[in-house]
């Protein structure tokens, strides 16, 4: 789909007549903005506090792990692969009577945070995986040695030592959830992917469509830029 | 002490890695575990160390049998030894003084107490200076100094370095080997040096093993084993440099001037040699002072026949090993130790 916004805007009757000169920018967008900031920020936390346990079980299960298990390690490994391989349009629309449970309702921007976690945590649990694989080994045994419990060194050696990697794949996951908030608009999540496709796209407001893009561009960038200062900031490799 | 009982290892795969190996070190030494890649080494640490406990047999330290342990017994018995890895192995997010301290925090000291003891430990290394920089911001040198300060903060009775200089240069090695001694002289720590460098060796072990295939072939005090010259491992203790002049059918003396030898330096048994009426050329020599004496091998090229026997006589009546060689058996023995490394290292490319 490659229409300009300027060719959308001259074929379009707009209310007030003129190209961003648009009411919904008042009246939607503000509102729009910050739907797709709770939805993304609520569910980031929801996805750290799930997935980065996920992560560091998987790992640790895993053959470079400290109680490698296969058989558990394989049982995980395939829910949390096919919680990845899910397409996100069909995994929203198939948890909609679990989020009705859990939520009361599948509409609004507090609903969308059900199914948004349900498939980016499963997403950064193998980042945080990746992330503890690339500690050295020789780390974990020096503090092995040191007589250390191995809570100790999940906590103090395994996330410590991977927190540069953690950070950035959380940025990652964070990046996706936007996008994924948009796809949710579409089915009644709100936020700038409500507001894209029910006036950019199904009332021909090429100047809405632009102002969403350019938002989330926005958006996406401050995450980066942030993420990548937090992990510069701890990373004394 | 640390006394090793049958240990025998077998992975698995129905690998033997250690065949009933049998050590004793006694407080105090510094002691040198030398071998091929392959030879088991690796094994052995992580045997003592408790990280991969061995088939049978039995470890114990200070009395305490590391074979046997288990859970907390362990978690336990690791703190008695302190170990410092080729690659430091030191944490990147901690500074210098954390990772000295790290250990003291998992054994539960209190903050005062830790802080007062990484103090000392840091003046011990000499990196006072150095205590808030991380690892990244440290020379190789350094970090391994760290990592001997880390090693040694839960005051262990033993060190075990694995390959502690590998990784250096040759006069941050000489600094590193120099802490070490001096911190067994200080705390009266015993010493383990696993290494495949015979000049570590040299340098500072009280004695040394040689392990080959999972066995010890050979153990003892640095200049008994140098004594013993039918041991390959005096060999490469005092190795010689290819000589390129050597002809088949040439007669060489071999002499070992080692710890039974009545001279006490190369000077005065070339004089000794010379006053007899003898002239002999040196072929190659290697000298090296260990543990204050002078210790030597050389090939020294007589004109005829009779003079080498000559020769080795007058050797053999101070003290000195003397035997008859040849250039052709001195070829053999070069070649074979050439296969040897050229086996080893095959080895090491396909693990």
């Amino acid at each position: 789909m490659s229409i300009t916004a300027s060719g959308l805007a001259a074929a379009t009757p707009l209310a007030s007549g003129r190209f961003l000169d648009n009411p919904v920018f008042h009246n939607q967008l503000p509102d729009a903005v910050l739907e797709t900031i709770f939805m993304t920020a609520a569910t980031a936390v929801i996805v750290a506090i799930f997935g980065l346990p996920l992560g560091i079980l998987l790992h640790n299960l895993g053959p470079k792990g400290l109680s490698p298990n296969s058989p558990v390690y394989r049982v995980v490994s395939l829910v949390v692969d096919i919680g990845r391989s899910i397409p996100f349009i069909v995994l929203m629309i198939s948890l909609i009577p679990f989020t009705r449970f859990m939520v009361g309702t599948a509409l609004g921007w507090q609903a969308a945070v059900v199914p948004l976690s349900i498939g980016a945590i499963p997403f950064f649990a193998r980042l945080v995986e990746n992330a503890l694989r690339e500690v050295s080994s020789g780390k974990v045994e020096a503090v092995k040695m040191m007589g250390a419990s191995s809570g100790h060194i999940m906590r103090q050696v395994q996330v410590r030592e991977g927190l540069p990697g953690i950070v950035g794949g959380f940025t990652v996951t964070v990046v996706a959830l936007i996008s994924y908030t948009a796809m949710a608009g579409a089915i009644g999540g709100g936020g700038l992917g409500a507001l894209a496709y029910n006036y950019g796209y199904q009332r021909y407001q090429g100047d809405t469509m632009l102002a969403c893009v350019i938002l989330l561009v926005i958006i996406v960038a401050v995450v980066q830029w942030v993420g990548d200062r937090v992990a510069r900031g701890i990373d004394h490799r | 002490m640390i006394e090793l009982t049958d240990v025998s290892k077998v992975y698995p795969g129905g690998v033997t890695a250690l065949d009933s190996v049998n050590l004793t070190i006694p407080d105090g030494e510094i002691h040198g575990i030398v071998g091929r890649s392959g030879a088991g080494k690796s094994t052995l640490i992580r045997c003592l160390t408790g990280l991969d406990p061995a088939t049978s047999g039995s470890i114990s330290v200070d009395g305490v049998d590391l074979g046997q342990a288990r859970g907390a017994a362990l978690m336990k018995a690791r703190r008695s030894i302190g170990m410092v890895f080729q690659h430091h192995n030191l944490l990147d997010s901690r500074t210098a003084e954390k990772n000295i301290s790290h250990p003291l925090e998992i054994a539960g000291v209190p903050a005062k107490e830790r802080k007062r003891r990484v103090e000392e430990l840091l003046e011990l290394v000499g990196l006072t200076d150095r205590r808030r920089n991380h690892p990244s911001q440290l020379s190789g040198g350094q970090r391994q100094r760290v990592g001997i300060a880390r090693a040694l903060a839960a005051e262990p009775r033993v060190l075990l370095c694995d390959e502690p200089t590998s990784a250096l240069d040759s006069g941050t090695t000489r600094q590193i080997l120099e802490l070490i001694r001096r911190l067994r002289d200080r705390l009266g720590i015993t010493v383990i040096i696993i290494t495949h460098e015979m000049s570590v060796v040299r340098e500072i072990c009280d004695s040394v093993s040689l392990l080959s295939e999972g066995r010890i072939e050979r153990s003892g005090a640095l200049l008994d084993v140098i004594q013993d010259t039918g041991s390959p491992l005096s060999k490469e203790l005092i190795s010689l440099p290819p000589t390129a002049a050597l002809r088949p059918g040439d007669t060489l003396v071999e002499a070992l001037m080692a710890e039974s030898s009545q001279l006490a330096d190369v000077g005065q048994l070339f004089s000794l040699l010379s006053s007899q009426g003898l002239d002999a050329r040196v072929e190659a020599g290697t000298i090296e002072t260990i543990q204050g004496r002078q210790v030597g091998r050389l090939h020294i090229k007589p004109t005829t026949r009779a003079e080498a026997e000559q020769i080795a006589a007058v050797l053999r009546d101070h003290g000195i090993h003397a035997e008859l060689t040849t250039g052709a058996e001195v070829e053999a023995e070069r070649a074979a130790h050439e296969e040897d490394d050229a086996r080893a290292e095959q080895q090491e490319e396909n693990q």
